[in-house]
This record gives structure tokens, sequence and C-alpha cells, in this order.
């Protein structure tokens, strides 16, 4: 099937992602030129492929497709998707994989500020850099940046875990740097995989979550 | 020898009264904060604060009992495929699954749906009992996403976007460690026993022009099917409410100070937001602005009790309004029946409003299985049910009064004010006068 967005609208698409039936498909998107929403809320696996730049959230609530998008993303990106994948060729603006729950968002070239705010147990894995206040009250996934990270990374993170292989500007409330342990190694090994990244994996730090605010404690106050 | 001082001639401060000598106090032992549940407990501007003129000579009455005085209301009509109709227009507000007991929102969806309402979910996502037991469920969507799922988003009947609440506009939330039980953890993807915290703003957009674009992602989601509402608390209301409605909302939902909570900080209770009286009348104001009163209708909240309440707040042009504490007072909360068991938590009935703490003897906003199971949702959810029932007949009754065959003919012109502040923020007359301060 195939789309041509600068003919039919985003509605015929999501609607098509919606009520399709078989699991084998294909789908083309043409023409994406930027537009919002393109293909929300899918919800049978099939892979989806877009040619050209999109807007805001695509891919989000994503269930079970593979998304390709061959350009750059706008904000939220894959936002509170549940499962499937989603890869960008190019760049992804800010709040990439916001809350999203699972699968694996792959982010070839950089990704702005808060990526993986509050994720909810995705995988994301970005080729570049990421932006300042990335994976702020992350709770629960894992975050692998082969470039560097900007300012605050983890700030109040819960129980998410960070690999960075470059610089960081500075790590925000609560979040430290931890031992690459054994399985750590090969966890990352596996994500970077599954990403197609040609990075070995001892060249990454991780980081956590120190856990020291977990519950309320006045003397903390300050950390706030 | 306290029983023999002549108490008559102590003189209590104004300023230093003893519930502020006793703040003081625990704040200086404890350094920090008070966080309680409820809503604003000091005295501010409100319906109660109106009078409703019935008819007389100039228009006539209807039979009570005889004559029809409707009460539906439709919401959603601007956008959705299916608006959601309710017998009446009373609702009952989102109230999170984790503040509140599973047995305490399985009877409000009983309830709501016995007198053919809405009922609402909150911060921790949709439960299967909440969804089985509620016939109209409006399925919240809140900045911090717990529980967030497309297969309850399109379960739901119609999905609200909540900016703000009345008790802490611009502010988070939080639900204490000793709250969190296993299940609660689960659904929102957090370790058991740590604090939670709700954000104050939402993750993936900023701004009117970011929200737009939300609006129609969760549109495209639901292929245009329920309708999307906005909940804001009531501060700068006349351009919120134009700015949801620019955004997208098909219902806007405008939740006063006065407003519950579960778990805020008392200064932030009390001292942030304006009253649901001034922001109810703000409110229509915008929507007429823009000529969309009753296209995009107007849902009001904030310390709702009487069918007296919900009549002038539809007199003053809301189409509906929802409930938060006084459906947590009828299914049991704050009952005498629990005096003794209050009176250990340092309390007493009427006055209990630790929410966040847990240990709620009425069973409603606690997490703790024993306590849990002390509600019976089938009767708790009867008590709603009568509550609503009779805030209905009060409703109608005003209405008949006023002479109206659909209580959305109520319109301000059937109000006075009893006090100049009033007046002023409602824009109606003092009573006796036709003056309206400001105007
Ligand atoms: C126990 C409790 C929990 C609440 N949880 C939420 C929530 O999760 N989301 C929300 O938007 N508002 C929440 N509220 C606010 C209500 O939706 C509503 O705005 C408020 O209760 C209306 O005021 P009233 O309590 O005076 O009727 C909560 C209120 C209470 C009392």
């Amino acid at each position: 099937m195939e789309f041509d967005l600068s003919v039919q609208t985003v509605r015929n698409l999501n609607a098509f992602l919606h009520d399709q039936g078989s699991s084998d498909s294909r789908v083309t998107v043409n023409n994406s030129a930027g537009r919002h929403n393109v293909a929300v809320g899918a919800v049978h696996p099939c892979r989806i492929e877009i040619n050209g730049h999109v807007g805001y959230y695509c891919a989000g609530m994503n269930q079970h497709a593979d998304i390709l998008v061959r350009g750059n993303a706008g904000p939220g990106l894959a936002e509170n998707m549940m499962s499937g994948t989603v890869r960008v060729t190019g760049n992804a603006s800010q709040y990439c994989a916001a809350t999203t729950h699972g699968g694996l968002v792959v982010v070839e070239g950089n990704a702005a500020a808060r990526c993986g705010i509050s994720m909810k147990g995705v995988d994301i894995v970005v080729g570049g850099s990421i932006g300042h206040m990335s994976a702020f009250m992350a709770q629960s996934g894992r975050l692998v940046v082969c470039g560097d990270a900007g300012n605050a990374l983890g700030d109040s993170i819960y129980e998410a875990r960070i690999y960075v292989r470059g610089r960081i500007a500075g790590l925000g409330t609560d979040c430290v740097e931890k031992p690459m342990l054994d399985e750590h190694g090969k966890e990352l090994e596996r994500l970077l995989e599954s990403a197609g990244m040609q990075y070995p994996a001892d060249e990454f730090r991780r980081y956590g979550s120190a856990r020291r605010l977990y519950n309320f404690d006045v003397d903390n106050a300050g950390a706030y | 020898m306290s029983g023999t001082i002549d108490r008559s001639w102590l003189l209590e401060s104004a300023t230093f009264s003893r519930p502020v000598i006793r703040e003081i106090q625990r704040a200086a032992r404890e350094g920090i904060y008070d966080i309680r549940g409820f809503g604003a407990k000091r005295s501010v501007p409100s319906f109660d604060d109106l009078l409703l003129l019935g008819a007389s000579m100039s228009r006539y009455p209807l039979e009570g009992y005889r004559e029809k005085c409707d009460t539906t209301v439709t919401l959603g009509t601007r956008h959705a495929r299916k608006p959601v109709t309710l017998d009446t227009p009373i609702t009952i507000a989102g109230m999170s699954f984790g503040a509140l007991s599973a047995q305490a929102k399985e009877a409000l969806g009983r309830g709501a749906t016995e007198v053919g309402t809405s009922t609402t979910t909150g911060d921790g996502g949709m439960t299967p009992e909440e969804r089985r037991h509620s016939n109209l469920l409006v399925y919240q969507y809140l900045p911090s996403r717990y529980g967030m799922n497309p297969d309850d988003l399109r379960k739901a009947d119609a999905v609200e976007i909540v900016v703000g609440q009345g008790a802490k506009p611009g502010g988070g939330g939080m639900l204490l460690g000793q709250k969190i039980s296993d299940r609660v953890a689960e659904m929102r993807n957090l370790p058991k026993g740590i604090d939670q915290r709700s954000a104050c703003r939402h993750p993936d957009w900023t701004g009117p022009d970011d929200l737009e674009i939300k609006v129609h992602e969760l549109r495209e989601i639901t292929d245009w099917q329920v309708p999307i509402y906005i909940k804001v608390g009531a501060t700068r209301t006349f351009f919120d409410v134009q700015l949801a409605v620019k955004a997208g909302a098909d219902v806007v939902v405008v939740d006063g100070m006065q407003g519950g909570t579960a778990a805020t900080q008392d200064v932030f209770i009390e001292h942030v937001g304006i009253p649901t009286l001034p922001a109810t009348r703000i409110a229509v104001e915008a929507l007429r602005d823009l000529g969309m009163h009753r296209t995009v209708q107007l849902i009001v909240s904030g310390g709702i009790r009487s069918g007296a309440d919900v009549a002038k707040a539809l007199a003053l042009g809301a189409d509906a309004v929802s409930i938060g504490t006084a459906a947590l007072i009828a299914m049991g909360d704050n009952s005498p029946e629990h005096e003794a068991e209050y009176n250990a938590l340092g309390t007493s009935a009427g006055y209990y409003d630790d929410y966040q703490d847990g240990r709620d003897p009425s069973g409603i906003s606690t997490q703790d299985p024993d306590l849990g199971a002390r509600l019976d949702p089938e009767l708790a959810g009867r008590r709603v049910a009568n509550y609503i029932r009779v805030l209905t007949l009060e409703l109608q009754t005003l209405a008949r009064a006023a002479g109206k065959t659909n209580v959305r003919n109520l319109e301000p012109e059937d109000l006075v004010a009893l006090t100049v502040e009033a007046a002023a923020m409602a824009r109606v007359p003092l009573a006796g006068t036709d003056w309206i301060p400001g105007k």
C-alpha cells in the first residue's frame, strides 16, 4: 500500500493503519513534508516506510509496527510507544520517545533535548548526541548514546539505565556513574547490535539512579 | 488547673489563631510543609453568595413532579463522532486509582452508571474494575502518563487532557511510598514503596500551539470518535479557556480553587488559584467572546455540594459540573461511624483530610487491602447514585421554580448576589439593586 501525502491526508493513512487486517503488509508513505501525527496509533505488525521528514509525534503510541523515517523527525517521536520499532535516518527533535513503554527507537543522527523523558521501558539508541535534560524522570528501559550528552542527564531518574560513549555536559540530580559489569556490557552489545551501531561496548560508561531521592526526606530538599 | 480558669476572658488572636499556632509548632518540630488531601478550607466567595430568583408575576413557574424539566446534556458535539450524553449534568471528577482504592473506583463507576452519568479515571491509569462498572468513562491524559496506553485510550468514552487542577494549578503531584502497593507500582512502571512524583508539565508539549498538535494526535489515534476535554485549574481562566478552544477541545473543564486533591501542600491548596464562582463566569465569557458557548461545552468543578450549587453554576452558563470530594463523602468518607479510628489518627469525623497517608478508616483513600475491603462497592455505589439523584432533584426543583423546562435554560438573569464581592465576580446585581460592581 502506498500513500502520497501531497494528495492523501494523514487521516487516510492513520485510518488505514488502524483498520488493516493483514499482518505482513508494507506501507510506503511519500511526501510526508514534515506533517504532524504521521503513522500514530498503528496497531498491526507491518512495515511502514516514510520517505521524507515528519513533524510532531510521528509513530506516537505505536504497537507492533516497524516504522522507518528516511529524514528528520519533529518533537515527540514515538511518544508512548508500546512495542515495535522506530528508526529515523536523520535527527530527532525534542522529547524523543517521551514516556515510551516498549520497543526500540533508533535515531541515527542526533536527538534534541529531553530525549527519553519519563521513559517507561523503551530501548533508545542514538547514533549521535542528545540534548539537555534527557532521561528526566526516566522510569525504566535503556538509553544508549553513541555521541555526547547535554546538561542534566538523567535528572531525577528512577530505574532506567543510560550508556554514553562520549562526553557528558553534566549529570542531573541523583544521577551517578555506575560500574559497567559484565551483564551491562552484554546488554549494551545486544542493544548496539539491534540498532546496527558499530561501536565496542567498552567505549561506553553507564549511568543510573543513586536512589537517594526515592523517598522524600527534608534533608534532601536542597537537591530538588 | 486548666479546669479552673474562666475561659470567657481569653482572647484568641485573629492573626495567630489556635490552628495557626499549632501549624507553626508543627513546622518547627518537623521541618517539612504540610501535605494533605481535601480542598481549600478557607472561606472564599462561592455559589452560596448567590440567590436564584424564582418565578412570580412576570414569569411563571413549572409544577414540581408534573411538568417536564429536562436534565440531559450532550458533551463533545464540536468534533466527536460519538459525543457523550448524560442523563444529569453532574459528573464524577477524575480521581486516581492509587489515591483511591480499587473498591472506591468501582463504587464511583457503579454510582455514576446507575444515574446515567460519567466517571473519570485519574493519574495512574484505567483499572478493569472501573471500566467494567462505568458505562461512560472519561480517560485522563496527565503529565505523568502513568498507566497511559493506547488500548485503554481506545476503550474510553472521552479523553480528558489534564493541564491543571484547581487545588494546585501549576503543581504536580506526589503519591507517597506508603500508598504504593504492588498493583499500583506495576501500573505505573515503578518500584514498590517509593514516592511517585507526578510531573507538573506534560513531557511532550509545552504551549498552546503544541497542545493543538497533541489534541490532533489523540483524535487521530481514537479515529475522531470520542470527545476530547481539556481540564485547567482556575487561574488565568479567560486566556486558558480560549487557548483550550483554539487547541481544539470539545469540552473545557475548569476546576476552581476549592477543588479537592489527594495530596498537595496546604500552602498550595489555600493560596493558589481563583474560586469556582468567578472562574465559571470568566470561562463562559471566554467562550461567548469566541462565539463558542454551547458549541464547546463547559464543565466546572471545585466545591460543588448541592443542587443549589449546580443550579447556580448552570445559570452562569456552565453545561455540567463535576464532583470529587462530595462523592467521597457520599461513599462514607468522614463518616461518624469511624470516629474512634479518626481519633486514633489525631483527627475527627468532619475534619479528616489525610488522603495522602493511606490509613483512611473508610477504605476510600487507601491501598491497604484490609482497609479497602471495608468499602462495599455496591453499597457505596448506591450511595453515590442516591446523592447524585438528590442533587438532580434539587436542581430541577430550582429550575422549575424559575420556570425552566430545561435546567440549562437557567441564566444569569435568574441570579442576584448577596455580597458586593460575589456581585463583582459573578457579574450579577447585588440583591435589591441593579448594581453590578465594575460594570
Ligand atoms: C482523592 C482525590 C484524587 C484526585 N485525583 C485527581 C487526578 O488524578 N486527576 C485530576 O485531574 N484531578 C484529581 N482530583 C481533582 C478532581 O478531579 C476534581 O478536580 C476536584 O475534586 C473537584 O473539586 P471537589 O473535590 O470540591 O468536588 C482528585 C481529587 C481528589 C479529592
